[in-house]
């Protein structure tokens, strides 16, 4: 039989706020456990929420992007369970009116076309804590800090029907939460948490088959192969004439295989209804105007700009906005550097594999924006030429130096002055006669490709700081002029 | 003299304070002295925090000599035990919190303090204020000082009890259903229920978030008004806070209340109310007319869904507020726990009390899959044709009457297996709180020789004018000043 695969994601992104969804309290993360939980957090006797205004803005904000309606009118409303690391036994989320209604991104496939992926809905909750199982000796240790810690849930449609769509949807989603700033979009430490419901059924079939909802996937790489593997367990119960059962599922990465957590049977029954400690949101269209005033520029335009404004190719204008850090970059080092194509070449070719070489991403590069275009300029203006130029780069790499002070210091200063050029190109000429010779008498169209030995000779000798342009000019001369 | 200070309204009290006859100190031992001497039979007072008080009552001293602080500067007060009090345990009158000290001060309990007041302690109450006879207090009923074979009222039955026996100038009450009014007219003293969102919930532990509200319980409307106004006022802390000036309720106390209209709401006087009770009504009713008022009857054709619908909000509510109990952060913990499901479960059935644990139940049930619809929301609904009534009346009349309470304190045991006779009990505070409104108890004449409470209801934010009448109709009638005997 053949066979259809069925996904949709829920997406928990991590608000970059200073402090927590319903309280003044931190929400820096790594700080030792239970130190930025206070009575709100704990939920102690008495204690009420009050709402952040700055995740109201963030919800806006990604809303928008998704091209969504905001909701005039949002309620928090209260999930009920019992665990340990949720303190006040339910978690305040948002149920029937969410801040952010249906939107949709669009995402490339494979083959390039393009595919539009449904958002039903983004809403605004808290985050619970976090239960420690290890180093307790049979007992769990539980760290409130993260509770409370605002998070925007964002549901897909079930649209996607392989791994690759729900990774290339995932990628999407998290490039415009980390360009429009409202979350760091770190997977490793939870900041955007992806849970995938995936389903088979026969191809053709009308309606869905049964779904399970795989958790604990902390990488793009991992969601594509829980999903995978998901699919074939599936698969493979249906063809034996098995039942999917509705469950949670955990991807352990180790073993990469989803293993049980609870079955639909076991689930709780969350008793939502609406939070009497929070008033009803409402947010006024001033507000949302004054709110997406702030919006950054996202990807597509940024992109079309980047063509436009730079005369880039659609491949390295894509490549250089595919992380808002990454567009940053290059920009100032083109309002510095001046040469646009130049610039772009650099920062994807020469830094893109210094970082990829050394493991790490562009916000941890050792050599700042500013500070690179200062080594671009130098090339633009002919200082020295890109060879050298990697030299430099090398040394900027290891240094806290500008372009210009290695320049200076190493004396690496391409060298543009005729005359000094000539002496080297005579040097070379007289030192050479048989090769002289050879050129001289060669086909003219064999000459081109004889002269780089001429031009070799005098890079080695002036180590590489003579400009290519005038040596290779002044060579073409003096070999026709004997 | 001395020994009649426990007679002494707040406003004398501070003038004797500032003239130097005698010390918040000496006031301070005179009330912790009355609370040893009286209480012991009352059970009106869970903690009292002696050394703190004295502490208090020093600083205002101070503050009173240096010519600082203002009306409530050296008064000793009571705190209801739902108030959390830094330092002083606050119980909420539950086996759950008997171990808790609240790290922090509720706001209430802040305000107060910043004003200069003592708290001389905290008052017995229903568990988790769920009740209407104190009888569901983990630390035993609350006897009633007219007769101590009968209840207080509830849930504010310890403050109630304690400021009729002069145990207190004053102390603090909240009102979910009633809490405040109707121990109030069981015990013969004035206690206001603001409008919701006038006082700050913060710090008050919750039991059902959208209709608890805090409020004075009093000798008089005067001292009420003293009170209410420093409670009141915009909390951050609270989002359901109102950010709206306060009015100078003391100040307001004598404004001209000639050709007030007041509508003597129909259903509240229908077949149900004690013929004792119906007459001292109507004789307050009469000795209201000469202040100029106009009567006339109004009606709340819909205040007898006002009950089935509260007993689904509120306890839908406390069923999740009381969550946090679990066992895990403070409160009871059951011994020697074999996992988790057992902790929650030991926790809580060993520290919630029986009406609690309905409550819960009822609750949660009405809010579960497939009955969420056929109760919450439908309660929800009937709670805004409640206001809607409300919203009728007041457009033909400026204050609502009728009685706190359908009749007057009753014995102990006497409804205590009873939980719907209960529950009525509070048929006529109720609807009150659904719409949100301020409303207030006053006593009216004795009915055999028990209190009898008579509520007027204002129109949002219009306590003021509530006070204002409450105090004139004190001024020319003195059911407030009877007391009972012994004390």
């Amino acid at each position: 039989m053949q066979w259809e695969t069925v996904i949709g994601l829920e997406i928990h992104t991590q608000l970059t706020t200073k402090s927590k969804i319903f309280s003044g309290a931190s929400t820096a993360f790594g700080a030792e456990p239970n130190t930025q939980a206070c009575l709100v957090d704990l939920g102690f006797p008495g204690v009420l929420p009050v709402l952040n205004e700055a995740v109201v803005k963030k919800a806006i904000l990604f809303g928008t992007a998704v091209e969504a309606e905001i909701a005039r009118r949002a309620v928090f409303a209260r999930k009920n369970y019992f665990y340990p690391d949720l303190p006040k036994g339910y978690q305040i989320s948002q149920l029937e009116l969410p801040i952010v209604g249906p939107g949709h991104v669009d995402i490339t496939l494979e083959n390039g076309d393009n595919k539009r992926i449904g958002v039903t809905r983004a809403h605004l909750e808290e985050d619970a804590g976090k239960s420690l199982h290890e180093d307790f000796h049979g007992m769990t240790g539980i760290d409130l800090n993260r509770a409370g810690t605002p998070l925007l849930e964002i549901v897909s449609e079930p649209d996607m029907s392989s791994a690759k769509e729900a990774l290339a949807y995932a990628k999407k989603i998290h490039q415009i939460v980390v360009y429009l700033g409202i979350c760091d979009g770190n997977m490793q430490e939870g900041s955007f948490r992806v849970d995938a419901n995936v389903s088979v059924r026969p191809v053709g079939q009308k309606e869905l088959g049964t779904r399970a909802e795989l958790k604990n996937i902390n990488s793009f790489r991992f969601l594509e192969k829980a999903i995978n593997f998901e699919v074939e367990r599936q698969i493979d119960i249906l063809e034996a004439g098995g039942r999917v059962v509705q469950e949670t599922r955990l991807y352990d990465a180790a073993r990469d295989e989803t293993r049980s957590m609870r079955s639909k049977e076991e689930a709780n029954d969350y008793r939502y209804f609406p939070d009497p400690d929070l008033l009803p949101l409402i947010i006024e269209e001033d507000f949302i105007a004054e709110t997406v005033q702030e919006m950054p520029e996202l990807p597509a335009a940024r992109r079309a700009r980047f063509e436009e404004q730079y005369g880039l190719s659609a491949y390295d204008a894509d490549v250089l906005t595919a992380t808002r850090e990454q567009a940053d970059y290059y920009e100032t080092v083109v309002a510095e550097a001046g040469d646009a194509k130049l610039s772009a070449n650099w920062v994807m070719v020469e830094l893109a594999g210094a970082l990829n070489k050394a493991g790490l991403d562009l916000p941890q590069s050792p050599v700042s924006a500013r500070r690179f275009s200062g080594l671009v300029k130098r090339i633009a203006d002919n200082t020295i030429s890109g060879k050298i130029a990697k030299q430099v780069f090398e040394t900027m790499w290891e240094s806290e130096d500008s372009a210009d002070a290695i320049i200076e210091a190493k004396g690496l200063k391409q060298i543009t002055d005729a005359g000094a050029i000539e002496a080297i190109v005579d040097e070379v000429i007289s030192g050479n006669p048989a090769q002289v010779e050879n050129f001289r008498n060669a086909a003219p169209d064999k000459q081109p490709k004889m002269l780089g030995f001429f031009v070799g000779q005098v890079m080695k000798k002036s180590q590489g700081k003579a400009n290519p342009k005038q040596v290779n000019e002044l060579l073409r001369k003096k070999l026709a002029d004997a | 003299m001395m020994s009649d200070l426990h007679l002494m309204s707040i406003a004398g009290l501070s003038a004797g304070l500032r003239a130097g006859d005698f010390t918040s100190v000496e006031l301070t031992r005179h009330f912790l002295q009355r609370i040893q001497q009286f209480d012991g039979e009352l059970n009106a007072v869970l903690t009292l925090a002696e050394e703190q008080a004295l502490e208090q009552a020093k600083a205002a001293d101070e503050r009173i000599r240096a010519g600082d602080g203002g009306p409530l500067t050296g008064i000793p007060l009571l705190h209801k035990d739902i108030f959390c009090t830094q330092g002083v345990r606050t119980t909420c009158g539950s086996r759950m919190l008997d171990n808790f000290i609240s790290p922090y001060d509720a706001t209430v309990v802040s305000r107060l303090k910043d004003a200069g007041v003592v708290m001389l302690g905290k008052t017995n109450m229903d568990e988790f204020a769920m009740g209407s006879s104190n009888e569901t207090s983990f630390y035993g009923p609350v006897k009633n000082p007219w007769d101590r074979e009968r209840v207080p009222g509830g849930s504010s039955g310890g403050s109630a009890a304690a400021v009729a026996a002069r145990l207190a100038v004053a102390a603090t009450g909240t009102d979910t259903g009633g809490s405040i009014r109707q121990p109030a007219a069981l015990c013969g003293i004035t206690g206001l229920k603001p409008t919701y969102g006038r006082v700050s919930r913060y710090g008050m532990i919750a039991f059902a978030s959208s209709l608890d509200q805090a409020g004075p319980m009093t000798r008089s409307a005067e001292d009420a008004a003293h009170l209410l106004g420093a409670m009141a006022g915009f909390d951050e802390r609270d989002s359901t806070s109102v950010d709206r000036p306060v009015d100078d309720y003391a100040g307001q106390l004598n404004q001209p209340l000639k050709g007030l209209k007041i509508g003597m709401v129909k259903e509240f006087f229908g077949e149900g109310l004690n013929p004792g009770m119906n007459a001292s009504m109507q004789t307050a009713i009469d000795t209201l007319k000469t202040l100029g008022v106009e009567m006339r009857e109004v009606s709340l054709p819909n205040s007898h869904y006002s009950v089935p619908a509260y007993y689904v909000v509120a306890p839908a509510e406390c069923s999740s507020n009381l969550s946090r109990f679990d066992g895990v952060r403070f409160g009871h913990r059951c011994e020697n726990p074999q996992d988790l499901e057992d902790l929650y479960k030991r926790s809580r059935a060993e520290g919630f009390g029986p009406e609690v644990k309905r409550r819960i139940m009822i609750g949660a049930y009405a809010l579960s899959a497939g009955y969420y619809d056929a109760y919450y929301l439908k309660a929800q609904q009937v709670r805004q044709v409640i206001a809607d009534d409300f919203r009728q009346a007041f457009a033909e009349v400026d204050i609502l009457l009728g009685p706190a309470s359908p009749e007057t304190a009753f014995r102990l045991g006497e409804k205590s297996d009873d939980p719907v006779s209960m529950y009525l009990s509070d048929i006529y505070t109720i609807a009150v709180n659904l719409a949100g409104l301020p409303a207030l108890s006053m006593p009216a004449p004795m009915v055999d020789e028990l209190p009898a409470g008579l509520q007027l209801i204002g129109n949002y934010f219009e306590e003021g004018r509530l006070l204002a009448l409450a105090h004139q109709l004190q001024q020319i009638s003195d059911w407030h000043r009877q007391m009972p005997s012994g004390y």
